[in-house]
């Protein structure tokens, strides 16, 4: 009797096991197919997930996508980061003013004709989304991280939230197909592929979106 | 070289150009409509101001490729607008002209302006006319001929 009920233990044991390794398996995968996934951390990925980020950091803050990042009424251009020309300014929708709209010159795609950058609904990011301090000083890696997974702050995306956006979101896109200069260069690029971008935020997500400690 | 159906002022027009040529070209080269003036080529004085699907469109900068269906419309075509219309009497009754170079992308901006922000503030003046450039210093008859054009308006 004895003999048998430890069998019968041993056996529920197996099942438990077996069960919390399918779960575990299972749950990052889910990311990115169901936006009310809750993100399940990886075990033991918190590194692996902060290394991602670093990577993802920086991309955020390499001048195609940090331009549009700014705590300032007006965008950035170029890679030294200086206001944007002819007066510029932010908006109250974040698209310029009228008869200034982003839209004036930034049209649906790259204008390599004439110089000019574009993609679908040019705009800068919400000021709750700025990467930068108002004396335009680019935010620390951890800083950034918080703003980035603060749900108040970032249109209420969550992990899977946040890697569609990496994935689809045009002015992303854009940031790795920047298009020409006027005089025929082409803009610098971030320093990681759209590919690469997207990977690492995947890992970082599927960690737990893990921010650096302060600051 | 490619052809490329414009809608023009109301008008369906045809050109054939390089798909890079700007608008702007496209307009005074091609269909002769001269009241759009070149300035600076790259978007930064606003003397090429036309409505490209209702904005206000720097039309320098936009290839003729980029254009698509949406309409054109010309400094020849503002005075067909009822806010066109107003802002060109307002310009006239405040004798804003001087050489009168930029006044057409001038208005081109007030009008796109004053249909977004019926009453608009020295502040939203400023931040929406401060891409147009006038050499002769007319702005503040510009800003007083908005003024003008918003009273009558509203």
């Amino acid at each position: 009797m004895v003999h048998r009920s430890t069998a019968m233990l041993r056996r529920f044991f197996i099942l438990i096991l077996v069960g919390c390794a399918a779960w575990s398996a299972a749950g990052p995968r889910a990311l990115g197919q169901d936006t009310a996934t809750k993100e399940v951390p990886v075990q033991g990925g918190r590194e692996a997930g902060l290394a991602a980020w670093e990577r993802v950091y920086s991309v955020l803050t390499h001048p195609r996508c940090i331009n549009c990042h700014t705590a300032t009424n007006y965008p950035q251009q170029g890679d030294d980061r200086h206001r944007h020309l002819f007066n510029v300014v932010r908006g109250p929708e974040d698209k310029g003013v009228p008869a200034l709209n982003c839209a004036t010159c930034h049209q649906g795609a790259n204008a390599d004709s004439t110089g000019v950058p574009g993609a679908h609904n040019w705009h800068l990011a919400t000021l709750s989304m700025k990467w930068q301090s108002r004396d335009d000083r680019i935010l620390s890696s951890a800083q950034v991280c918080q703003s980035l997974t603060n749900r108040t702050k970032n249109h209420n995306l969550d992990g899977a939230g946040i890697l569609k956006h990496h994935e689809e979101e045009p002015l992303v896109l854009w940031a790795f197909q920047p298009g020409r200069h006027r005089d025929g260069s082409a803009r610098s690029l971030p320093p990681l592929t759209h590919d690469e971008f997207v990977a690492a935020t995947r890992v970082w997500v599927e960690a737990g979106t893990p921010c650096p400690q302060n600051p | 070289m490619e052809t490329y159906k414009l809608t023009v002022n109301g008008q369906a027009k045809e050109v054939t150009v390089d798909p890079g040529t700007p608008l702007l070209w496209a307009l005074r080269e091609d269909l002769k409509m001269t009241g759009t003036k070149y300035g600076c080529g790259i978007s930064a004085c606003g003397a090429c101001t036309v409505h490209l699907g209702g904005i206000a469109t720097r039309s320098c900068v936009v290839p003729v490729s980029l254009v698509g269906d949406r309409p054109i419309v010309t400094i020849e075509g503002i005075g067909q607008d009822p806010v066109g219309r107003v802002v060109q009497n307002a310009w006239v009754s405040q004798d804003v002209v001087q050489c009168g170079y930029c006044q057409s992308g001038q208005i081109m901006s007030a009008v796109a302006l004053l249909k977004r922000t019926p009453k608009p503030t020295d502040t939203n003046i400023e931040e929406s006319m401060g891409g147009n450039i006038c050499r002769c210093g007319t702005y503040v008859r510009i800003r007083e001929a908005i003024k003008s054009a918003a009273q009558q308006l509203t």
